[in-house]
Protein backbone atom coordinates (compact mmCIF):
# COMPACT_ATOMS: atom_id res chain seq x y z
CA UNK A 1 0.00 0.00 0.00
CA UNK A 2 1.60 2.86 -1.11
CA UNK A 3 1.57 6.07 1.49
CA UNK A 4 -1.08 7.87 0.17
CA UNK A 5 -3.56 4.98 0.42
CA UNK A 6 -2.62 4.77 3.61
CA UNK A 7 -3.51 8.38 4.67
CA UNK A 8 -6.85 7.99 2.20
CA UNK A 9 -7.96 4.98 5.02
CA UNK A 10 -7.26 6.83 7.73
CA UNK A 11 -9.08 10.31 7.03
CA UNK A 12 -11.67 8.05 6.44
CA UNK A 13 -11.68 6.35 9.82
CA UNK A 14 -11.25 9.76 10.84
CA UNK A 15 -14.35 11.25 9.18
CA UNK A 16 -16.40 8.23 10.41
CA UNK A 17 -15.22 9.43 14.09
CA UNK A 18 -16.22 12.58 13.35
CA UNK A 19 -20.06 11.46 11.61
CA UNK A 20 -20.48 9.23 15.34
CA UNK A 21 -19.08 12.30 17.73
CA UNK A 22 -21.76 14.62 15.51
CA UNK A 23 -24.59 12.60 15.98
CA UNK A 24 -24.08 12.01 19.41
CA UNK A 25 -23.78 15.34 20.58
CA UNK A 26 -27.19 15.69 19.06
CA UNK A 27 -28.88 13.38 21.36
CA UNK A 28 -26.94 15.16 24.51
CA UNK A 29 -28.15 18.68 23.22
CA UNK A 30 -31.48 17.49 23.49
CA UNK A 31 -30.71 15.20 26.66
CA UNK A 32 -29.86 18.24 27.92
CA UNK A 33 -32.82 20.44 27.03
CA UNK A 34 -34.88 17.66 29.54
CA UNK A 35 -32.49 18.06 32.00
CA UNK A 36 -33.38 21.49 32.09
CA UNK A 37 -36.75 21.31 32.51
CA UNK A 38 -36.77 18.87 35.21
CA UNK A 39 -34.32 20.75 36.98
CA UNK A 40 -36.74 23.83 36.71
CA UNK A 41 -39.47 21.70 37.64
CA UNK A 42 -37.95 20.92 40.62
CA UNK A 43 -36.30 24.30 41.52
CA UNK A 44 -39.51 25.41 42.72
CA UNK A 45 -39.26 23.22 45.90
CA UNK A 46 -37.19 25.96 47.11
CA UNK A 47 -39.94 28.58 47.21
CA UNK A 48 -42.28 29.06 50.12
CA UNK A 49 -45.57 27.21 48.30
CA UNK A 50 -43.42 24.29 47.08
CA UNK A 51 -42.91 22.83 50.25
CA UNK A 52 -46.72 22.01 49.91
CA UNK A 53 -46.60 20.03 46.57
CA UNK A 54 -43.33 18.28 47.10
CA UNK A 55 -45.30 14.72 45.91
CA UNK A 56 -46.76 16.10 42.87
CA UNK A 57 -43.82 17.55 41.31
CA UNK A 58 -41.63 14.11 42.25
CA UNK A 59 -44.56 12.80 40.35
CA UNK A 60 -43.99 15.46 36.59
CA UNK A 61 -40.37 14.58 37.73
CA UNK A 62 -40.76 11.16 36.97
CA UNK A 63 -42.65 11.68 34.02
CA UNK A 64 -40.18 13.78 32.74
CA UNK A 65 -37.71 10.66 32.70
CA UNK A 66 -39.59 8.79 30.79
CA UNK A 67 -38.39 11.53 27.69
CA UNK A 68 -34.61 10.93 29.39
CA UNK A 69 -35.19 7.27 28.74
CA UNK A 70 -36.00 7.08 25.33
CA UNK A 71 -33.07 9.75 24.53
CA UNK A 72 -30.58 7.79 26.54
CA UNK A 73 -32.19 4.74 24.52
CA UNK A 74 -31.50 6.34 21.12
CA UNK A 75 -27.91 7.61 22.20
CA UNK A 76 -27.51 3.77 22.76
CA UNK A 77 -27.70 3.45 19.31
CA UNK A 78 -24.83 6.01 18.05
CA UNK A 79 -21.97 4.24 18.61
CA UNK A 80 -20.34 0.63 19.16
CA UNK A 81 -21.29 -0.78 22.61
CA UNK A 82 -18.21 -1.82 23.28
CA UNK A 83 -16.66 2.28 22.84
CA UNK A 84 -18.53 3.92 25.33
CA UNK A 85 -15.04 5.21 26.56
CA UNK A 86 -14.05 6.11 23.71
CA UNK A 87 -17.54 8.79 23.58
CA UNK A 88 -17.80 9.17 27.41
CA UNK A 89 -16.80 13.32 27.53
CA UNK A 90 -19.56 13.80 25.50
CA UNK A 91 -22.70 12.48 27.97
CA UNK A 92 -20.38 13.18 30.66
CA UNK A 93 -21.97 16.02 32.10
CA UNK A 94 -25.84 15.61 31.31
CA UNK A 95 -25.46 11.94 32.80
CA UNK A 96 -23.89 13.63 36.14
CA UNK A 97 -26.37 16.21 36.01
CA UNK A 98 -29.08 13.78 35.29
CA UNK A 99 -28.07 11.41 38.19
CA UNK A 100 -28.43 14.55 40.29
CA UNK A 101 -32.01 15.32 39.00
CA UNK A 102 -32.98 11.50 39.80
CA UNK A 103 -31.41 11.55 43.33
CA UNK A 104 -33.08 14.95 44.17
CA UNK A 105 -36.43 13.38 43.45
CA UNK A 106 -35.66 9.64 44.88
CA UNK A 107 -34.34 11.90 48.39
CA UNK A 108 -37.65 14.67 48.26
CA UNK A 109 -39.89 11.16 48.11
CA UNK A 110 -38.25 9.24 50.72
CA UNK A 111 -35.39 10.83 51.79
CA UNK A 112 -32.84 8.23 51.10
CA UNK A 113 -29.91 7.94 49.10
CA UNK A 114 -30.72 6.56 45.40
CA UNK A 115 -28.36 3.43 44.68
CA UNK A 116 -26.67 2.86 41.73
CA UNK A 117 -28.89 0.56 40.67
CA UNK A 118 -32.04 2.92 41.24
CA UNK A 119 -30.56 5.26 39.01
CA UNK A 120 -29.70 3.27 36.03
CA UNK A 121 -33.34 2.15 36.38
CA UNK A 122 -34.52 5.55 36.29
CA UNK A 123 -32.56 6.51 33.10
CA UNK A 124 -32.81 3.22 31.89
CA UNK A 125 -29.70 2.19 31.48
CA UNK A 126 -27.45 -0.76 33.20
CA UNK A 127 -25.87 -0.45 36.48
CA UNK A 128 -22.90 -2.58 35.42
CA UNK A 129 -19.87 -2.34 32.36
CA UNK A 130 -20.73 -5.78 30.91
CA UNK A 131 -24.41 -5.22 30.54
CA UNK A 132 -23.98 -2.47 27.87
CA UNK A 133 -24.69 1.51 28.39
CA UNK A 134 -23.85 2.01 31.28
CA UNK A 135 -23.48 4.59 34.83
CA UNK A 136 -19.80 5.51 35.50
CA UNK A 137 -19.14 4.88 39.50
CA UNK A 138 -17.45 8.56 39.21
CA UNK A 139 -20.65 9.60 37.54
CA UNK A 140 -22.53 8.92 39.84
CA UNK A 141 -20.54 9.72 42.91
CA UNK A 142 -20.37 13.34 40.90
CA UNK A 143 -24.27 13.73 40.91
CA UNK A 144 -24.62 12.45 44.22
CA UNK A 145 -21.98 15.34 45.54
CA UNK A 146 -24.01 17.76 43.63
CA UNK A 147 -27.13 16.63 45.60
CA UNK A 148 -25.28 17.75 48.63
CA UNK A 149 -24.89 21.57 47.58
CA UNK A 150 -28.60 20.92 46.85
CA UNK A 151 -29.80 19.87 50.19
CA UNK A 152 -27.54 22.32 51.96
CA UNK A 153 -29.64 25.39 50.19
CA UNK A 154 -33.10 22.98 50.90
CA UNK A 155 -32.29 23.34 54.57
CA UNK A 156 -31.63 26.65 54.10
CA UNK A 157 -34.76 27.98 52.30
CA UNK A 158 -37.11 25.35 54.82
CA UNK A 159 -36.26 26.96 58.05
CA UNK A 160 -37.43 30.37 55.71
CA UNK A 161 -40.58 28.77 54.84
CA UNK A 162 -40.90 27.84 58.35
CA UNK A 163 -40.28 23.71 58.14
CA UNK A 164 -37.81 23.55 60.98
CA UNK A 165 -37.60 19.64 61.15
CA UNK A 166 -36.54 18.99 57.76
CA UNK A 167 -32.83 20.68 58.05
CA UNK A 168 -32.13 18.28 61.12
CA UNK A 169 -32.85 15.49 58.88
CA UNK A 170 -30.97 16.83 55.51
CA UNK A 171 -28.25 17.13 58.11
CA UNK A 172 -28.37 13.23 59.91
CA UNK A 173 -28.53 12.62 55.48
CA UNK A 174 -25.24 14.62 54.90
CA UNK A 175 -23.61 13.48 57.43
CA UNK A 176 -24.05 10.06 56.64
CA UNK A 177 -23.14 10.58 53.17
CA UNK A 178 -19.70 12.86 54.21
CA UNK A 179 -18.95 9.67 56.55
CA UNK A 180 -19.45 7.46 53.10
CA UNK A 181 -16.93 9.41 50.60
CA UNK A 182 -14.78 9.90 53.67
CA UNK A 183 -14.54 5.84 53.03
CA UNK A 184 -12.97 6.79 49.73
CA UNK A 185 -9.87 6.84 48.16
CA UNK A 186 -9.90 9.81 45.78
CA UNK A 187 -7.28 10.54 43.04
CA UNK A 188 -6.17 14.29 42.26
CA UNK A 189 -9.10 14.22 39.84
CA UNK A 190 -12.18 15.80 39.04
CA UNK A 191 -14.24 13.96 41.29
CA UNK A 192 -11.73 14.69 44.25
CA UNK A 193 -12.60 18.59 43.41
CA UNK A 194 -16.06 18.19 43.92
CA UNK A 195 -15.65 16.22 46.51
CA UNK A 196 -13.43 19.05 48.99
CA UNK A 197 -16.56 21.00 48.55
CA UNK A 198 -18.73 18.53 50.89
CA UNK A 199 -17.12 19.90 53.86
CA UNK A 200 -18.60 23.15 52.58
CA UNK A 201 -22.12 22.10 52.71
CA UNK A 202 -22.06 19.67 56.07
CA UNK A 203 -20.67 23.50 57.72
CA UNK A 204 -23.65 25.30 56.01
CA UNK A 205 -26.32 22.65 56.96
CA UNK A 206 -24.55 22.20 60.73
CA UNK A 207 -25.02 26.05 61.11
CA UNK A 208 -28.57 26.02 59.71
CA UNK A 209 -29.14 23.47 62.60
CA UNK A 210 -27.13 24.94 65.06
CA UNK A 211 -29.26 28.58 64.48
CA UNK A 212 -32.32 26.10 64.98
CA UNK A 213 -30.93 24.92 68.03
CA UNK A 214 -30.05 27.76 70.03
CA UNK A 215 -33.42 29.23 69.83
CA UNK A 216 -35.36 25.85 70.62
CA UNK A 217 -36.41 25.51 67.64
CA UNK A 218 -35.88 21.84 66.67
CA UNK A 219 -37.73 21.05 69.54
CA UNK A 220 -40.91 21.90 68.39
CA UNK A 221 -40.00 21.08 64.86
CA UNK A 222 -42.68 18.88 64.75
CA UNK A 223 -45.51 21.66 65.89
CA UNK A 224 -44.17 23.76 62.81
CA UNK A 225 -44.14 27.13 62.35
CA UNK A 226 -45.13 28.18 65.51
CA UNK A 227 -41.75 28.36 67.06
CA UNK A 228 -41.22 31.72 67.27
CA UNK A 229 -40.81 33.49 70.71
CA UNK B 1 -22.51 39.98 62.98
CA UNK B 2 -23.59 39.80 66.08
CA UNK B 3 -24.12 36.64 64.94
CA UNK B 4 -20.53 35.47 64.15
CA UNK B 5 -20.56 36.68 67.85
CA UNK B 6 -22.87 34.11 69.39
CA UNK B 7 -21.44 31.53 67.02
CA UNK B 8 -18.05 31.39 68.77
CA UNK B 9 -19.21 31.38 72.19
CA UNK B 10 -21.69 28.82 72.12
CA UNK B 11 -18.70 26.81 69.87
CA UNK B 12 -19.33 23.57 72.32
CA UNK B 13 -22.65 23.11 71.42
CA UNK B 14 -22.76 22.34 67.80
CA UNK B 15 -19.72 19.70 68.59
CA UNK B 16 -21.68 18.02 71.28
CA UNK B 17 -24.69 18.07 68.46
CA UNK B 18 -22.57 16.82 65.93
CA UNK B 19 -20.54 13.88 67.94
CA UNK B 20 -24.42 12.54 68.61
CA UNK B 21 -25.25 12.29 65.26
CA UNK B 22 -21.86 10.78 64.33
CA UNK B 23 -22.49 8.12 67.28
CA UNK B 24 -26.17 7.44 65.49
CA UNK B 25 -24.51 6.62 61.72
CA UNK B 26 -24.89 3.06 61.72
CA UNK B 27 -21.66 1.79 60.12
CA UNK B 28 -23.17 -1.19 58.45
CA UNK B 29 -26.42 0.96 56.77
CA UNK B 30 -26.88 0.54 53.28
CA UNK B 31 -25.24 3.80 52.50
CA UNK B 32 -21.90 3.08 54.27
CA UNK B 33 -21.97 -0.51 52.94
CA UNK B 34 -22.22 0.47 49.23
CA UNK B 35 -19.55 3.05 50.15
CA UNK B 36 -17.44 0.36 50.62
CA UNK B 37 -18.43 -1.64 47.61
CA UNK B 38 -17.46 1.75 45.92
CA UNK B 39 -13.90 2.07 47.59
CA UNK B 40 -13.06 -1.37 46.28
CA UNK B 41 -13.80 -0.63 42.71
CA UNK B 42 -12.16 2.83 42.85
CA UNK B 43 -9.22 1.23 43.71
CA UNK B 44 -9.27 -1.72 41.58
CA UNK B 45 -9.71 0.85 39.08
CA UNK B 46 -6.98 3.08 39.89
CA UNK B 47 -4.82 0.51 40.20
CA UNK B 48 -4.98 -1.11 37.06
CA UNK B 49 -4.40 2.53 35.87
CA UNK B 50 -1.49 2.94 37.40
CA UNK B 51 -0.23 -0.57 36.49
CA UNK B 52 -0.69 0.29 32.67
CA UNK B 53 1.35 3.60 33.06
CA UNK B 54 3.90 2.14 34.33
CA UNK B 55 4.29 -0.49 31.44
CA UNK B 56 3.91 2.67 29.11
CA UNK B 57 6.72 4.33 30.49
CA UNK B 58 8.60 1.27 30.35
CA UNK B 59 7.82 0.88 26.79
CA UNK B 60 8.49 4.57 25.79
CA UNK B 61 12.15 4.06 27.46
CA UNK B 62 12.52 0.74 25.58
CA UNK B 63 11.32 2.48 22.56
CA UNK B 64 13.42 5.49 22.87
CA UNK B 65 16.57 2.90 23.16
CA UNK B 66 15.96 1.05 19.96
CA UNK B 67 15.49 4.20 18.04
CA UNK B 68 19.18 5.45 19.40
CA UNK B 69 20.29 1.94 18.95
CA UNK B 70 18.69 2.57 14.78
CA UNK B 71 20.37 5.71 14.34
CA UNK B 72 24.06 3.76 15.04
CA UNK B 73 22.97 1.97 12.01
CA UNK B 74 24.16 3.72 9.15
CA UNK B 75 27.49 4.61 11.00
CA UNK B 76 28.39 1.11 11.92
CA UNK B 77 29.96 -1.35 9.33
CA UNK B 78 27.77 -4.12 11.51
CA UNK B 79 24.79 -2.74 10.38
CA UNK B 80 23.18 -6.08 10.15
CA UNK B 81 23.96 -6.82 13.82
CA UNK B 82 22.45 -3.82 14.72
CA UNK B 83 19.56 -5.00 12.93
CA UNK B 84 19.09 -8.14 14.62
CA UNK B 85 19.69 -6.49 18.47
CA UNK B 86 16.99 -3.38 17.58
CA UNK B 87 14.52 -6.88 16.90
CA UNK B 88 15.41 -8.61 20.02
CA UNK B 89 14.64 -5.02 21.76
CA UNK B 90 11.11 -4.68 19.90
CA UNK B 91 10.63 -7.94 21.03
CA UNK B 92 10.80 -6.91 24.70
CA UNK B 93 8.60 -4.12 24.18
CA UNK B 94 6.24 -6.38 22.43
CA UNK B 95 6.29 -8.18 25.33
CA UNK B 96 5.23 -5.22 27.70
CA UNK B 97 2.65 -4.44 25.29
CA UNK B 98 1.51 -7.82 25.82
CA UNK B 99 0.89 -7.33 29.04
CA UNK B 100 -0.89 -4.47 28.99
CA UNK B 101 -3.20 -6.43 26.59
CA UNK B 102 -3.94 -9.20 29.33
CA UNK B 103 -4.55 -5.97 32.10
CA UNK B 104 -6.99 -4.79 29.31
CA UNK B 105 -9.37 -8.19 29.27
CA UNK B 106 -12.65 -7.91 29.80
CA UNK B 107 -12.34 -3.79 30.06
CA UNK B 108 -12.98 -1.36 27.71
CA UNK B 109 -9.78 0.07 26.30
CA UNK B 110 -10.53 3.46 25.80
CA UNK B 111 -10.82 3.98 29.58
CA UNK B 112 -7.47 3.33 29.91
CA UNK B 113 -6.38 4.89 27.06
CA UNK B 114 -4.74 7.76 28.31
CA UNK B 115 -2.13 5.73 30.70
CA UNK B 116 -1.16 3.90 27.28
CA UNK B 117 -1.24 6.33 24.45
CA UNK B 118 2.16 7.86 25.40
CA UNK B 119 3.57 4.40 25.38
CA UNK B 120 2.35 2.85 22.30
CA UNK B 121 3.11 6.57 20.37
CA UNK B 122 6.50 5.68 21.17
CA UNK B 123 6.18 1.71 20.21
CA UNK B 124 4.78 2.88 16.80
CA UNK B 125 7.91 5.27 16.00
CA UNK B 126 10.24 3.00 16.75
CA UNK B 127 8.80 -0.11 15.00
CA UNK B 128 8.35 1.89 11.68
CA UNK B 129 11.54 3.59 11.99
CA UNK B 130 12.99 0.13 11.95
CA UNK B 131 10.60 -0.79 8.64
CA UNK B 132 11.62 1.72 6.72
CA UNK B 133 15.11 1.40 7.20
CA UNK B 134 14.64 -2.44 6.53
CA UNK B 135 12.04 -1.87 3.69
CA UNK B 136 12.63 2.20 2.91
CA UNK B 137 8.66 2.26 2.90
CA UNK B 138 5.68 3.29 6.10
CA UNK B 139 5.02 0.47 7.87
CA UNK B 140 0.55 0.17 7.68
CA UNK B 141 -0.91 0.30 10.71
CA UNK B 142 -2.51 -3.01 9.84
CA UNK B 143 0.86 -4.69 10.12
CA UNK B 144 1.16 -2.99 13.13
CA UNK B 145 -1.29 -4.48 14.74
CA UNK B 146 -0.77 -7.69 13.35
CA UNK B 147 2.24 -7.90 15.41
CA UNK B 148 0.24 -7.38 18.91
CA UNK B 149 -1.90 -10.42 18.72
CA UNK B 150 -0.04 -12.38 21.72
CA UNK B 151 -0.78 -16.41 21.73
CA UNK B 152 -0.11 -17.89 25.13
CA UNK B 153 3.37 -18.81 25.07
CA UNK B 154 3.99 -21.16 28.30
CA UNK B 155 1.53 -22.95 30.46
CA UNK B 156 1.96 -21.32 33.61
CA UNK B 157 1.05 -17.72 32.45
CA UNK B 158 -1.80 -19.24 30.87
CA UNK B 159 -3.35 -20.70 34.12
CA UNK B 160 -2.76 -17.05 35.57
CA UNK B 161 -4.84 -15.42 33.30
CA UNK B 162 -7.81 -17.69 32.94
CA UNK B 163 -8.06 -17.44 36.81
CA UNK B 164 -9.25 -13.76 36.48
CA UNK B 165 -10.61 -13.02 33.32
CA UNK B 166 -13.63 -13.66 31.79
CA UNK B 167 -12.46 -13.73 28.47
CA UNK B 168 -13.99 -15.63 25.83
CA UNK B 169 -11.19 -17.14 24.19
CA UNK B 170 -8.61 -17.00 27.10
CA UNK B 171 -4.97 -18.00 24.46
CA UNK B 172 -4.71 -15.00 22.72
CA UNK B 173 -4.93 -11.39 23.38
CA UNK B 174 -4.56 -8.57 20.90
CA UNK B 175 -4.18 -4.60 21.22
CA UNK B 176 -5.48 -2.32 18.51
CA UNK B 177 -3.09 1.02 17.81
CA UNK B 178 -5.47 3.43 17.53
CA UNK B 179 -5.42 5.27 13.85
CA UNK B 180 -4.37 8.95 16.16
CA UNK B 181 -2.18 7.24 18.05
CA UNK B 182 -0.69 5.40 15.09
CA UNK B 183 -0.71 9.09 13.06
CA UNK B 184 1.17 10.80 15.84
CA UNK B 185 3.16 8.30 16.46
CA UNK B 186 4.30 8.64 12.52
CA UNK B 187 4.15 12.16 13.00
CA UNK B 188 7.22 11.72 15.23
CA UNK B 189 9.10 9.13 13.00
CA UNK B 190 9.43 12.24 10.59
CA UNK B 191 11.70 13.76 13.11
CA UNK B 192 13.96 10.71 13.57
CA UNK B 193 14.05 10.68 9.92
CA UNK B 194 15.42 14.39 9.85
CA UNK B 195 18.05 13.34 12.05
CA UNK B 196 18.92 9.59 9.91
CA UNK B 197 18.68 12.43 7.21
CA UNK B 198 21.63 15.07 8.53
CA UNK B 199 23.85 12.41 9.89
CA UNK B 200 23.61 10.07 6.44
CA UNK B 201 25.50 13.22 4.69
CA UNK B 202 28.09 13.41 7.87
CA UNK B 203 28.90 10.12 6.50
CA UNK B 204 29.13 11.10 3.07
CA UNK B 205 25.85 9.03 1.87
CA UNK B 206 24.22 11.72 -1.01
CA UNK B 207 21.54 8.94 -1.92
CA UNK B 208 19.77 8.81 1.10
CA UNK B 209 18.80 12.37 1.76
CA UNK B 210 16.84 12.59 -1.76
CA UNK B 211 15.39 9.31 -0.65
CA UNK B 212 14.16 10.59 3.04
CA UNK B 213 12.85 14.08 1.16
CA UNK B 214 10.76 11.94 -1.33
CA UNK B 215 9.69 9.88 1.48
CA UNK B 216 9.05 12.78 4.25
CA UNK B 217 7.33 14.64 1.38
CA UNK B 218 4.91 11.83 0.96
CA UNK B 219 3.90 11.93 4.71
CA UNK B 220 3.53 15.25 4.41
CA UNK B 221 1.11 15.60 1.75
CA UNK B 222 -0.70 12.36 3.84
CA UNK B 223 -0.84 14.63 6.32
CA UNK B 224 -2.25 18.08 4.91
CA UNK B 225 -4.49 15.51 3.34
CA UNK B 226 -5.67 14.73 6.82
CA UNK B 227 -5.82 18.09 7.87
CA UNK B 228 -7.60 19.22 10.59
CA UNK B 229 -10.27 16.38 10.63
CA UNK B 230 -7.90 14.86 12.63
CA UNK B 231 -8.12 15.80 16.63
CA UNK B 232 -6.49 18.66 17.31
CA UNK B 233 -3.01 16.60 18.59
CA UNK B 234 -2.27 15.87 15.01
CA UNK B 235 -2.56 19.08 13.41
CA UNK B 236 -0.51 20.56 16.17
CA UNK B 237 2.59 18.11 14.66
CA UNK B 238 1.78 19.06 11.27
CA UNK B 239 3.48 22.42 12.07
CA UNK B 240 7.05 20.37 13.56
CA UNK B 241 6.93 18.10 10.52
CA UNK B 242 7.10 21.33 8.21
CA UNK B 243 9.93 22.09 9.48
CA UNK B 244 11.48 18.76 9.21
CA UNK B 245 10.47 18.34 6.14
CA UNK B 246 11.85 22.26 5.30
CA UNK B 247 15.56 20.98 6.84
CA UNK B 248 15.50 18.14 4.73
CA UNK B 249 14.66 19.86 1.70
CA UNK B 250 17.41 22.32 2.21
CA UNK B 251 19.91 19.48 2.36
CA UNK B 252 19.03 18.42 -0.28
CA UNK B 253 19.09 21.18 -1.85
CA UNK B 254 23.00 22.65 -1.05
CA UNK B 255 24.07 18.92 -1.77
CA UNK B 256 22.61 19.77 -5.65
CA UNK B 257 24.03 23.26 -5.38
CA UNK B 258 27.47 22.67 -3.24
CA UNK B 259 27.66 19.07 -4.09
CA UNK B 260 29.90 19.16 -7.11
CA UNK B 261 31.77 22.15 -5.18
CA UNK B 262 32.58 20.73 -2.23
CA UNK B 263 34.98 17.59 -1.47
CA UNK B 264 33.03 15.12 0.01
CA UNK B 265 34.84 15.24 3.22
CA UNK B 266 34.09 18.99 3.84
CA UNK B 267 30.31 18.13 3.15
CA UNK B 268 29.07 17.50 7.35
CA UNK B 269 31.23 20.84 7.97
CA UNK B 270 28.91 23.03 5.12
CA UNK B 271 25.45 20.83 6.70
CA UNK B 272 26.55 22.24 10.26
CA UNK B 273 26.46 25.11 9.47
CA UNK B 274 23.67 25.57 7.23
CA UNK B 275 21.31 23.57 9.49
CA UNK B 276 22.56 25.85 12.39
CA UNK B 277 21.03 29.15 10.65
CA UNK B 278 17.74 27.43 9.76
CA UNK B 279 17.47 26.86 13.25
CA UNK B 280 18.49 30.74 13.95
CA UNK B 281 15.89 31.80 11.69
CA UNK B 282 13.16 29.39 13.27
CA UNK B 283 13.86 30.61 16.69
CA UNK B 284 13.43 34.44 15.51
CA UNK B 285 10.24 34.05 13.70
Amino acid sequence: MSVSEMFVALQGALTADQDIREEIRKVVQALEQTAREILTLLQGVHQGAGFQDIPKKCQKAREHFGTVRTQLESLKTKFPTDQYYRFHEHWRFVLQRLVFLAAFVVYLESETLVTREAVGEILGIEADRERGFHLDIEDYLSGVLTLASELARLAVNSVTAGDYSRPLRISTFINELDSGFRLLNLKNDSLRKRYDGLKYDVKKIEEVVYDLSIRGLNKEATVGAGGEK
Amino acid sequence: GSGGFRKRKHDNFPHGQRREEKENLNPSSALMTSFKSFQLELDTRHDKYERLVKLSRDITIESKRTIFLLHRFISAPNGEEILNESEVKLDAVRRKIKQVAQELIGEDMYQFHRAISPGLQEYVEAVSFQYFIKTRSLISIEEINKQLIFTAEDREETTNMTSNSHDKQPHTWSLKVTPVDYLLGVADLTGELMRLCISSVGNGDIDTPFELSQFLRQIYDGFTFIGNTGPYEVSKKLYTLKQSLAKVENACYTLKVRGSEIPKHMLADVFSTKTELIDQEEGLS
